[in-house]
């Protein structure tokens, strides 16, 4: 069953006076996955309902496979939704969830129980066919709403925040499911989450939002690597964001920013400046490596060197946190990760003084004020 | 869910029973079970002909009330109870399902209660002065001249039909409004979202999921209605008397008190099966 694109054209949507979507613009390719990301309250269930139809727009366009479908009722696009809460029907069973919309259709008892028997078994639950929801775990209660909203082969499936309300670990391993039942039904997933951890690690595709307001579209590697502004930096992945002034352009490709709180170093120029200009600059933490002695340049880049003194540590097994605060005060976070285990190795522990090393590339401009 | 969990569900609705279950026991054996006993040991006792009665067995009671054929009292009694407990569901349901999901909620489930704030009887004559002979509309037609004489609106079985259905709504809507609140409106959404048209939504997902509610509305007006004295005494025609207005008599004009004992007794054993069949029957379909 292939799936559809859709295209969202210049969404906008009222609650009274409250502007919840402002002038959305998406394209989503067909049959792929695609993550709508944002912080809760943003707009990100209204966008999915009015794709659903389950809403109205104020102004714009949806479309499927280049068709408008604003003026089909719900019942009639070929949309299916996971809904946040699931939504299972209480007086049926797991057999008769999954048999709902396939009983609509009025398909012979032997062809809904032959449907019915191979999204059961798509979605492991056979053991639990006549099993009541109430019966069920939040885990299995998710897959049966996949395997109900899938019955219908829609061309595109929505999915609201599936396992935001499951524990980590189950979460992990839905993902995981998710994705090969994406690679296995081949339609298009459209998924909601406020998580940026699950959209960047599935996904095609991920659109992020804020109040209403798409800040930024790409792939995942885009999105966390090249954040457009400030929210997207701090809200994807962690950094450190920091303010300074343009002392130097050095080339087409570096700058010199002086930052009152650790001095002067190298950023990439990813945004046309000028000296004196005012920049926001972001570093994640795990780009930046930390040592006893102080590094040498080796290979021509020129590397960043910053000078402090180990403010905290956070030891997780996998990697340590540091939080380093320089000469000038400011606290910077370092993540380490612990690649291989070395006996002899000098361990970096709380008030060791330290040196932090960064390619030049990796602080780059999010936001330039110019003066 | 066990069958055990859902009838009590249906017959106590809420925790509050659980937790004031003994005083609630209390309450119900000096106020209920006691009065009934007793009522079902005059049933066997003789006949005192100044009223009262006379310690001594007797099925006299049951043989009288055989002998003054109230069968046809009894199977109307059922019916008008049975119907008007229908019609207050059929009103209920959307009734309800509206109120639900109203912008005026609670103002809407005070209106539902304002009633209850008045007597009964009051209301009862309200519907008289309305309905009457000499009533509102009935002045009203003659005034501008639609009739030339009064329409008997009142003293038939339309008009006990009409009091008792007014008089029992809000029994029917309150359990169904806390069924239905307690149902996520998201399944309603899912429902369309799943190829339902909304017709389907209402038969396919409101309905089988407020069973119980139906059940407990179905209850809550048939059991009072076959209980019920006031309505058809007030505003029922000769062929309106109902059990009620029966054991009244006996217990008055004829001063036949085994008697009237007995065809509570009846009637009671009536009631009884009637919850058991209501809520069992409820409980099948749903298990099925
Ligand atoms: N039916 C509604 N009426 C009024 N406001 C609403 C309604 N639905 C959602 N909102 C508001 O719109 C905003 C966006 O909601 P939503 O799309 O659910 O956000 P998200 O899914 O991103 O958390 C929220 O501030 C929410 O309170
Ligand atoms: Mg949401």
């Amino acid at each position: 069953m292939p799936g559809s694109s859709v295209s969202i054209i210049e969404v906008d949507k009222y609650f009274g006076d409250f502007h919840v979507l402002k002038n959305v613009s998406l394209e989503i390719e067909e049959n792929e996955f695609f993550s709508l990301l944002g912080p809760s309250g943003c707009g990100k269930t209204t966008l999915l309902r009015i794709i659903a139809g389950l809403e109205d727009v104020d102004d714009g366009d949806v479309l499927l496979d280049d068709k408008s479908i604003l003026n089909l009722p719900p019942n009639k696009r070929p949309v299916n939704t996971i809904f946040q809460n699931y939504a299972l029907f209480p007086h049926l069973s797991v057999y008769e969830n999954i048999a709902f919309p396939l009983r609509l259709k009025k398909f012979s008892e032997s062809e809904i129980k032959r449907r019915v028997d191979w999204l059961l078994n798509l979605v492991r639950l056979e053991e639990h066919a006549q099993k009541k929801p109430s019966q069920l775990s939040g885990g299995q209660k998710q897959r049966v709403s996949l395997a109900r909203a899938l019955a219908n082969e829609p061309k595109v499936l929505l999915l609201d925040e599936p396992v935001s309300a499951l524990d980590a670990k189950l979460r992990q391993e839905l993902l995981i499911e998710l994705d090969n039942l994406h690679d296995r039904v081949g339609i298009t997933f459209i998924y909601v989450t406020h998580d940026q951890a699950e959209a960047i690690s599935i996904s095609d595709h991920v659109a992020v939002m804020n109040s209403g307001v798409v800040v930024q579209y790409g792939t995942p590697y885009e999105v966390y690597e090249s954040p457009a502004d400030t929210f997207v930096a701090n809200f994807i992945g962690e950094s450190n964001l920091m303010k300074g002034d343009v002392v130097e352009i050095l080339s087409d490709e570096y700058i010199a920013v002086e930052f009152p709180s650790f001095g002067k170093v190298i950023c990439y120029r990813d945004k046309p400046v000028k000296v004196d200009d005012t920049v926001l600059i972001t570093l994640r933490p795990e780009k930046v490596r930390i040592m006893h002695n102080k590094p040498t340049p080796s290979d021509g880049i020129p590397g960043n060197v910053v000078h402090g003194i180990v403010d905290e540590v956070i030891y997780m097994g996998y990697q340590t946190k540091y939080f380093i605060k320089t000469d000038e005060g400011y606290i910077l976070k370092v993540y380490k990760q612990h690649v291989s285990y070395l006996l002899d190795e000098r361990i970096i522990k709380w008030k060791d003084e330290v040196f932090l090393y960064w390619n030049p590339d990796d602080s780059f401009i999010v936001e330039v004020e110019e003066n | 869910m066990t069958l055990k969990r859902k009838r009590s569900e249906v017959l106590s609705s809420g925790s509050g029973y659980e937790k004031y279950g003994s005083t609630y026991l209390i309450w119900l054996v000096i106020f209920f079970v006691i009065p009934v006993l007793v009522i079902l040991a005059y049933s066997f006792l003789t006949r005192d002909y100044q009223g009262g009665i006379i310690l001594k067995f007797s099925i006299q009671g049951y043989k009288d009330i055989f002998n003054l054929n109230y069968l046809t009292v009894f199977i109307r009694t059922v019916i008008i109870s049975f119907i008007s407990a229908a019609i207050c569901i059929l009103i209920a349901v959307p009734v309800s399902y509206y109120i639900v999901y109203s912008k005026f909620k609670n103002f809407l489930l005070l209106l539902v209660i304002i009633p209850f704030w008045t007597n009964s009887l009051i209301r009862i004559y309200a519907w008289i002065f309305i309905l009457g002979n000499n009533g509102l509309i009935n002045q009203l037609l003659l005034n501008l001249g639609i009739v030339n004489s009064y329409v008997k609106f009142i003293y038939n079985n339309a008009a006990v039909l009409l009091i008792l259905v007014y008089t029992y709504l809000p029994f029917a809507i309150l359990p169904l409004f806390s069924s239905i609140e307690r149902l996520e409106k998201q399944l309603f959404e899912a429902a369309m979202d799943l190829g339902c048209t909304k017709r389907q939504v209402f038969f396919r997902v409101l309905l089988p999921n407020i069973k119980q509610g139906i059940v407990s509305a179905f209850v809550f007006v048939f059991i009072p209605a076959l209980g019920t004295y006031a309505v058809p005494e007030l505003v029922g025609g000769k062929n309106s008397r109902l059990i009620g207005n029966e054991i009244a008599r006996q217990l008055t004009i004829a001063r036949n008190w085994p008697a009237a004992a007995a065809i509570s007794s009846i009637l009671l054993i009536l009631t009884i099966i009637a919850v058991i069949v209501f809520i069992y029957g409820g409980e099948k379909r749903e298990t099925r």
